[in-house]
């Protein structure tokens, strides 16, 4: 089955709460939005994660936006103003989700999608 | 119908965004968002410095120049500029308008009541524990750190203040919804069981809380063909009695507000979706419809709440140790081999001193600096490293020797080094925050109204 990188079906925004990060990913296509909830899930998430996220990943779906909402906790070692992270507060952790590459069938590729 | 704009984001947002709001397109409220955790420690230390101090200056500034507009456009302002000192910040308003040149009566309400620095002991002693709601350690372990303590109150007191006839409503700690639900309860005449109503207040609170942040800035969707973001429009609510709104911006800036756009704002800072807890209601995001109504216009509907907990979440600021950050650049050839070598060089000489840290922490910009480990090995060739080194301590000493091992470097380690313009890194009093929950009995909000005559 094809790989193909998950930002070519979400996009992304992520922000922090202590030493929780969120991170919500968004489909681009209401039709991707199964794909997310089949292929993103909070155990993919941590171990893609590895290093960075150090405790749990907590994983809501909010179908009505066609988003998961992910929760990374420990992953900014301590929170915004103890850590000594440059990015101390997750907000590129968006995109950083985005590199996580996730199988997707043909049918269901995106039409511009060339898949490796 | 009413027009709720947001002009702040955050305490360093935009000098120019709100007074962009009062002057291109009609509004009935100006709302902005000054206050972060780590402002109320700062404001503390200011006010015990000066008693009159302790409030978002940049707030008394605005309303100077701003004040010929609002007064003219009947435009109501809420604020939480108070930070820890909301009576100096309205009486610092009140002299700004004496300046202004505006003849006549202002009412300036303040809400206040939220600070309970004071009162901390009598809580303890009372039997309100104030634990850690993420660890549930108790407050003992950091009470002798203690910097700040605030309670968040929502929009309900707000409205209070507007409905007791202030033109401009300065809070202290309120939480950035409320600024925002606080107009449509008074407006409305929402009451304080009206769970879908205030729920949906405060989703529309929360989508313009972050500014620009819901209007293009930050959207990853097309992000190079948002028009003139030099020139970005900041959001405004256009918010209808039956809790159905439209989020849009005047016509003319930049920007671009579309559903991608919105829905990046409210998964912003989210914990569980079905239970977004404020002061006033629980709101539930996962009823939210939205619609592009048109170009830079999305519409909300749907919106379902429940009722309100019986707490109030209480932030308490304590210090916690001391931390420094410095930066040496590498350039190629073998930038980031060069950097590596520079950081085990710097951490080996901070071992031979006998130094001591809790945490030492080393990223190369450019290379890792975001990602860490999912950006993978940069190529053998590239232009230029940042070595950035960070170092925190309990004693300020350890620290403050690091300050000064960075800048050898740029002569007594790997060549083709430089970055070192801005002098020796500075070493910074670490705050951290510890989130409690109250009763809602234990602390009550203090409206009161100020009549200043011009």
């Amino acid at each position: 089955m094809p790989r193909i990188p998950l930002w070519r079906l979400a996009h992304a925004r992520s922000g922090d709460k202590g030493d929780t990060a969120n991170i919500g990913l968004i489909a681009l296509r209401p039709e991707y939005y199964p794909i997310l909830v089949r292929e993103v899930t909070a155990s993919r998430v941590k171990a893609h994660f590895e290093g960075l996220c150090l405790g749990e990943v907590e994983r809501f779906e909010v179908s009505n936006l066609g988003a998961l909402n992910f929760l990374l906790h420990q992953s900014l070692d301590g929170g915004g103003t103890l850590s000594l992270r440059a990015d101390a507060q997750g907000k590129t952790y968006s995109s950083a989700l985005l590199r996580m590459e996730i199988e997707v069938p043909d049918e269901q590729l995106p039409k511009d999608s060339l898949s490796s | 119908m009413i027009r709720i704009a947001n002009g702040q984001g955050f305490w360093g947002d935009s000098l120019e965004a709100p007074l962009e709001q009062i002057r291109r397109g009609p509004i009935d409220y100006l709302t902005l968002d000054y206050l972060a955790e780590i402002t109320m420690s700062i404001l503390q230390k200011q006010r015990t410095r000066n008693p009159r101090a302790g409030y978002a200056r940049d707030f008394v500034d605005m309303m100077e120049r701003g004040l010929p507009d609002l007064v003219r456009g009947n435009v109501k302002v809420v604020a939480n500029a108070g930070g820890v000192n909301p009576e100096a910040c309205r009486d610092a308003v009140a002299e700004a308008a004496r300046r202004s040149g505006v003849k006549g009566r202002l009412a300036i309400g303040v809400v206040a009541g939220d600070d309970i620095l004071g009162r901390l002991d009598e809580m303890l002693d009372a039997g309100i524990e104030l634990n850690n709601m993420d660890t549930g350690e108790p407050l003992k372990k950091i009470r002798s750190q203690v910097q700040s303590a605030n309670v968040y109150f929502g929009g309900a007191s707000i409205a209070e203040a507007l409905a007791r006839g202030a033109q401009f409503v300065i809070t202290g700690r309120s939480t950035d919804t409320g600024l925002a639900l606080g107009p449509m309860i008074h407006e409305f005449r929402w009451t304080a069981d009206d769970w879908d109503h205030l729920a949906a207040g405060t989703i529309a609170g929360h989508t313009v809380e972050c500014g620009a942040q819901c209007t293009g800035g930050n959207c990853q969707v097309d992000w190079d063909q948002i028009p003139n973001m030099a020139d970005i429009g900041y959001p405004i609510i256009e918010a209808e009695a039956d809790g159905t709104f439209i989020i849009t911006k005047h016509s003319g800036t930049g920007g671009r507000i579309t559903v991608a756009s919105i829905k990046e704002q409210l998964l912003y800072e989210m914990g569980d979706p079905r239970r977004y807890i404020t002061p006033d209601c629980i709101a539930d995001f996962t009823t939210i419809r939205l619609e592009q109504e048109g170009p830079d216009r999305v519409r909300f509907s749907g919106i379902r709440g429940l009722p309100a907990t019986t707490m109030y979440k209480v932030s308490v600021s304590y210090a916690a140790g001391f931390k420094a950050v410095g930066t040496l650049v590498y350039a190629w050839p073998d930038a980031y081999k060069k950097a590596r070598a520079a950081d085990r060089i710097l951490r080996e000489r901070l071992g031979r001193l006998g130094l001591r840290f809790e945490r030492v922490q080393s990223y190369f910009l450019g290379v890792n600096a975001c990602h860490g480990p999912l950006a993978g090995e940069p190529s053998p060739d590239i232009a230029e490293v940042a070595l950035r080194v960070a170092v925190a301590s309990n004693e300020e000493a350890p620290v403050e020797r690091f300050t000064k091992e960075l800048a050898p470097l740029a002569l007594n380690g790997p060549p083709t080094v430089t970055g070192l313009g801005s002098g020796r890194p500075k070493v910074e009093e670490m705050v951290a925050y510890w989130p409690a929950l109250i009763p809602k009995s234990a602390a009550t909000p203090r409206v009161s109204i100020a009549e200043v005559s011009l």
